[in-house]
């Protein structure tokens, strides 16, 4: 059979069904060999959406008013890491792993540290994707203090929430030991994807000093609405949080278990209709 | 102990304190070189570092080595495979007569072929870094660098495609859809290559064998690879799976590789369990290594060496042995290292052109993150210089769009579009079963048919129940 072309000439694929299987953009028909125009714009959008997560600065105020009376009382300390503006954080990644001297003083200088260490820092960075904390970090975070506030195993004291602008993972370090905290957690926005530009990473770190490398940090990814659900990612969390609070150490040597689990959910089909 | 390097410029006498210093100031500025601290402090000091580099005999890269022998294998690697007699018509020149050379009626496919084996991967560099972008294509697609594994790459007039059906859960369905997008759309001669979401032995063994199933059953002339360290690959040839190719991901110091989890004799062991299996029908590259400018440096192993020159050493790596691709993914590693569509399309001709000069079968993954500042028409640029220089290979993916490892390559389509506008053709094998499953109307004047072949038509009504509601 051969199709008379239409009058635009655009060729449909006719597996673009298969699109129910995969986010992959696939049977997008073509123009000649080129993309038809509306897959070219979408294209287009999704890629513009990206760059703007990347490029909008976090709305530190908003997200203040977001988060008040999360935690405790105290409004959230901001800071602001090395890096003066996102054109150097981009080709610095050393500089937005350090705080900068005013934020450092800051941190150091407060009063509201104790003596005893607490449970846990928890620290909302910018990173790649402000929309990513922007939408993310407030769901998010009610979800995991409800879940420490119900834990049976353990008390959790948290340190003052801090934000940080133009900011790393590591930077989470450096704040943890300044606020005398036994394990931090950074939540941070993610490299932005073309299909998911609003990616949240939560990182651990137990022991957090200036220094420390990816080795000493866990990592659960794709924190968002299309992606790792709150709940479920709250509850990995939390496990992660009692495993290291247990054995005192986090990274390479603390495993998750609740991952096999998910990846073996995510089996998902198993058939290869190309063979069948 | 370092050996000092001079030029003298209108009454002023400028100082590199070593060759490294002297190779790392002579890069095109990029952003990686100024992260890690060995870039020119200007303009002019760059050009000066490059007349001063001009006039050093290509025999000082032999002598004064940039890592020491002692301290680095790759090094060792360099010297003890440099072919003196290959070296003998080049010699005598400077790096700036090499580049002359190069350029020149005497420096035909044939005599550059026959040089290789005595050019070391600092010597290509030296020259790349006083070369233009014109410079580094036409010598480049003088250089051809043919390998063979169920098909031929590399042959001239031809482009081949990495067929990369990521999926972000590794999911079965999902991958094969992307499968059957790429080869409809006549992609994959390269290999049909998957990154693993889930990156272990079980996992890879899956993923191979799904491949395996798909190349049989359609009987089509490419070869498999799932992307995961040597070691798991190593393990899967043991637990007897279908491996064709083996894959790593590899650096230009034993430090990079170090971080990387492999040694020299690690992949020595790889290729002989690979070669073992004898799955090639038409050649014995059993290889697929990545390399980008930048993984020495992030993974704190770059010895003050400039990212170019370190990548080029990797390239000694790969050359050593035999692969079947060679792929700098270029645009992956980020802003910090390669800052916008300017740099990228530089270090991918750079990386296109030191790869092939020293025999290496190089493809490239044309590819940016959303954190640099480069966009598909970027992409567009560096896939037709790319074309125009000869390069073995690029990547396909569906819309350009890598779900899993959230960055964007060329599409299946942009691949159509390099080999109508260039008048390229994919590997002549996959060619002939383009136009054998009817994928092409008329493969010569890279024509599609516009209806669904019969046997995929077949394939497609095999699909899971539910798929068919919105038809």
């Amino acid at each position: 059979m051969t199709d008379k072309l239409p009058s635009n000439g655009v060729i449909t694929n006719p597996w673009r069904r298969l699109s129910e299987f995969t986010a992959a953009r696939i049977g997008l028909g073509r123009a000649g060999i080129s993309l038809p125009t509306d897959r070219l714009l979408e294209f287009q959008l999704a890629h513009a959406r990206a760059q703007d997560a990347v490029h909008l600065p976090l709305d530190v105020e908003a997200l203040c008013r977001d988060l008040t009376g999360l935690t405790n009382d105290a409004p959230p300390h901001v800071v602001h890491s090395r890096a003066a503006d996102r054109m150097t954080y981009l080709q610095r990644p050393d500089w937005g792993r350090r705080l900068d001297e005013a934020s450092r003083e800051r941190l150091s200088h407060n009063e509201d540290i104790p003596q005893a260490p607490f449970d846990l820092a928890i620290v909302i960075v910018d990173g790649l994707s402000s929309l990513a904390v922007q939408q993310n970090a407030e769901p998010f975070l009610r979800a995991l203090i409800d879940a420490l506030d119900d834990d049976s195993q353990y008390d959790w004291r948290l340190a003052p929430l801090t934000i940080v602008e133009q900011g790393r993972v590591a930077i989470g370090d450096e704040i943890g030991e300044l606020l005398n905290a036994r394990a931090v957690l950074v939540m941070v926005g993610e490299r932005p994807g073309l299909s998911s530009p609003d990616s949240l990473g939560l990182y651990l770190t137990w022991a957090p000093k200036v220094g420390l490398t990816d080795a000493y940090r866990n990592c659960i990814s794709n924190v968002r609405p299309a992606g790792l659900a709150y709940p479920d990612a709250s509850r990995r969390l939390l496990y992660l949080l009692r495993e290291s609070r247990q054995k005192q150490l986090s990274g390479v040597h603390l495993k998750d278990r609740t991952e096999d689990e998910t990846i073996d959910h995510q089996g998902g089909s198993i058939r290869n209709f190309l063979i069948s | 102990m370092a050996k000092e390097y001079h030029y003298t410029l209108g009454g002023q006498r400028y100082r590199f304190k070593n060759l490294a210093e002297l190779m790392a100031k002579a890069t095109p500025s990029r952003s990686g070189d100024r992260l890690a601290g060995v870039i020119a402090a200007s303009a002019e000091e760059r050009v000066v570092a490059q007349m001063a580099l001009a006039e050093l005999p290509l025999k000082t890269f032999l002598e004064d080595l940039l890592i020491p022998y002692e301290s680095d294998e790759i090094t060792r690697l360099i010297v003890d495979t440099h072919d003196a007699d290959a070296f003998a018509p080049i010699a005598h020149l400077t790096v700036g007569d090499f580049r002359n050379w190069l350029l020149s009626d005497l420096a035909t496919p044939e005599i550059l072929a026959g040089v290789r084996a005595g050019i070391t991967p600092e010597m290509a560099a030296a020259v790349s870094k006083i070369m233009r972008n014109q410079d580094l294509i036409l010598v480049a697609r003088k250089c051809r660098v043919i390998t063979a594994f169920r098909n031929t790459i590399g042959l001239p007039g031809r482009l081949s495609t990495r067929l990369q059906p990521n999926h972000p859960t590794d999911d079965v369905t999902g991958i094969a859809a992307s499968i059957l997008d790429g080869l409809l759309y006549g992609n994959g001669d390269a290999v049909i290559g998957i990154n693993p979401a889930t990156d272990n032995v079980a996992q890879s063994v899956k993923l191979m064998r799904l491949m395996d199933e798909v190349i049989r059953k359609y009987a089509i002339p490419t070869q498999s690879c799932v992307l995961t360290h040597v070691t798991n690959t190593l393990e899967a040839i043991e637990q007897g799976a279908p491996v064709d190719l083996v894959f790593q991901s590899i650096g230009g110091t034993e430090a990079t590789n170090a971080s990387f989890g492999f040694d020299l004799s690690v992949l020595a062991e790889a290729r002989d369990a690979a070669l073992s299996l004898k799955r090639g029908t038409l050649g014995n590259n059993v290889m697929y290594f990545e390399t980008g400018q930048g993984s020495a440096l992030s993974a704190d192993a770059h010895h003050g060496l400039d990212q170019q020159t370190c990548e080029a050493r990797a390239y000694a790596v790969a050359r050593h042995f035999d692969p079947l691709l060679v792929n700098t993914v270029v645009g992956f590693i980020g802003p910090e290292y390669l800052f916008d569509g300017k740099e990228i399309i530089r270090a991918g001709l750079e990386d296109h052109f030191c790869g092939k000069l020293l025999g290496v079968p190089m493809g490239c993954d044309i590819c940016y993150t959303n954190h640099a500042e480069a966009d598909q028409n970027d992409m567009d640029n560096l896939l037709t210089l790319l074309g125009v220089a000869g390069c073995n290979f690029i990547m396909g993916i569906p819309g350009s769009d890598d779900i899993m490892l959230n960055y964007q390559t060329t599409s299946f389509h942009d691949a159509l579009y390099a080999r109508r506008v260039l008048g390229l053709g994919p590997a002549p094998e996959f060619e002939r079963w383009l136009a054998e499953m009817a994928i092409f109307a008329d493969v010569a004047n890279h024509r599609l048919n516009d209806a669904l072949p019969d046997s995929f038509a077949r394939s497609l009504a095999n699909l899971p129940a539910g798929a068919d509601h919105d038809r």
